[in-house]
């Protein structure tokens, strides 16, 4: 009896393990089934737009000038060293248009929208609200996840380029105006060496992003425990496991691509 | 009350079960709540009185037993296969359950805005009228937040009646509410109940308050329904389980 009871233990750890997984899984695939199923309710994904979208432009914005000119300032004292400062348009446009665009993004949204996702799905879901759609026979899933994670796949992509567009500028201001680096080599470089293969793996990975991050988030949420630390604990997690699988994600993309 | 067809009621089950992990909650629930006619569940906490009235709205699966809502067994179907059998419900949560980014006239809007093809007109006439029906008016523009709790119950009953269910089932209609709000909604609900001829079934810890309003009383122990009857007959009935219950509730009452 001593003896078995740790093993049945382990085992039926083991299965509730495997069963969340199917149910974190099933949950994605039926999200986005039911963005195809009727009732269409393009207004809900339009609003979401808005608040993945529109409302961290703020943020995206001001972070990807940070991170433009940090790299416009390191990467001109790296290329000095070789007398290669003609690059910099190149190194700089490169990095964030491949990695830091689509994976800073990500974070910053994540942190933002996401978790409000999080904690207002978390709230729903402790308040019985999400029940109270189930038997108004609404269903939950397509009223309020799949229009997040259609917007989700709009926002990112538009975000990323933003970040982009902005860290490239960012770079210039620092490596060019402040430093010297050669202007106009800045943006032939850029013209002469950034592919459409790159934006494309860019544009990629925003795409598997944005799907990352409200998937999780709003699973997060929508089975978040019934209580007031119930919705906290949704939040925390939901941000720390949408911030794991997009690096993790990163490296996979970057890694094939 | 109404008068009972052949077997009479809207809601009939048999041998419900249902466990959560290790526990078993439900043991084998049987229950026949007649057309037209308030039953009411009580119930020390613990009994499974929640976790039955969820399988009746649909929201949680049992592992085995029948559940016949007007004439259709659910049990067996899933998905949008239950669609029509939920139109035919009306559910008043616990806490009201109001969706606290939208106003009082859109939250009671909500059912007709998304389940059927109504002008905007039509819909804003019949909110003021089901506004009017459970009287609470002039604040269709406030938001859940600003409402007192018995203002909210009132809200979310009149979302719960306006697609003129058959069947209307309450999960503790008066939690929270002080005894003269108390007796303002039990009365708000048998109005309610004779006004539309529905057949409500309610979870109430308002034991022996809800019996003068209550058609039939199901009492739950252990997970099963362990006495059924008119109030009188129950109270009556010298039922060990249920005298300790009621004296256990006195008790309990005495203290607050």
């Amino acid at each position: 009896m001593n003896l078995i009871e740790p093993i049945e233990r382990f085992g039926e750890d083991i299965l509730e393990a495997v069963a969340a997984l199917g149910n974190f899984i099933l949950f994605l695939a039926q999200a986005f089934r039911l963005i195809f199923a009727p009732p269409y309710k393009p207004r809900l994904a339009i609003r979401q737009v808005r608040t993945i979208g529109a409302e961290s432009l703020l943020l995206v914005t001001l972070i990807a000038t940070f991170t433009g000119m940090v790299l416009g300032l390191q990467g001109y004292n790296t290329l000095r060293r070789f007398g290669s400062e003609g690059a910099l348009g190149t190194v700089v446009a490169l990095t964030l248009v491949r990695e830091l665009g689509p994976v800073l993004a990500a974070l910053m949204i994540a942190a933002r929208a996401g978790s409000a996702m999080a904690a207002e799905l978390g709230a729903m879901q402790a308040t019985e609200q999400i029940d109270a759609l189930t038997v108004m026979a609404i269903n939950p899933i397509q009223y309020l996840v799949s229009p997040r994670m259609l917007a989700g796949v709009i926002a990112f992509p538009l975000l990323t380029s933003i970040f982009d567009v902005v860290g490239i500028w960012g770079g210039y201001v620092i490596g060019v105006g402040l430093m010297g680096a050669p202007g106009s080599s800045y943006m032939n470089g850029i013209a002469a060496n950034l592919e459409s293969h790159d934006i494309a793996t860019g544009l990629y990975k925003a795409l598997v992003f944005g799907v990352t991050v409200t998937w999780v988030c709003c699973y997060k949420g929508y089975y978040a425990r019934r209580m007031a630390t119930g919705v906290s604990e949704a939040t925390t997690a939901a941000v720390v496991l949408s911030s794991i699988l997009v690096l993790a994600f990163d490296f996979c993309i970057t890694a094939i691509s | 009350m109404a008068d009972a067809n052949h077997n009479g009621a809207a809601i009939e089950v048999r041998d419900l079960r249902k466990h959560f992990g290790r526990q078993q909650v439900l043991t084998g629930v049987n229950l026949q709540a007649p057309t037209g006619m308030i039953t009411t569940i009580v119930g020390p906490s613990g009994c499974g009185k929640t976790v039955f009235l969820k399988h009746l709205n649909l929201l949680l699966r049992p592992d085995s037993g029948e559940i016949i809502i007007d004439s259709v067994e659910v049990t067996s179907l899933s998905g949008r296969a239950l669609d029509p059998v939920r139109e035919k419900l009306g559910v008043l949560f616990q806490a009201g359950a109001l969706f606290d980014s939208m106003t009082i006239f859109e939250n009671v809007a909500f059912p007709l805005v998304e389940k059927t093809r109504l002008t905007r007109d039509e819909i804003a006439e019949r909110v003021r009228e089901t506004l009017h029906e459970v009287a609470l008016e002039g604040v269709e523009t406030k938001y859940p937040s600003e409402l007192s709790g018995g203002m909210q119950k009132r809200a979310a009953l009149a979302r719960a009646l306006i697609g003129k269910p058959k069947i209307l089932m309450l999960d503790e209609p008066t939690t929270g509410l002080d005894p003269t709000r108390t007796g303002a909604i039990h009365a708000l609900i048998r109005r309610t109940q004779e006004h539309f001829g529905l057949t409500v079934v309610m979870v109430s810890h308002e034991v022996p308050k809800v019996f003068e309003i209550s058609d039939r009383v199901a009492f739950m122990h252990g997970g099963k329904v362990g006495l059924f009857g008119t109030p009188d007959e129950i109270t009556s009935a010298k039922n060990e389980e249920f005298e300790r219950f009621l004296a256990g509730k006195a008790a309990a009452d005495e203290a607050d």
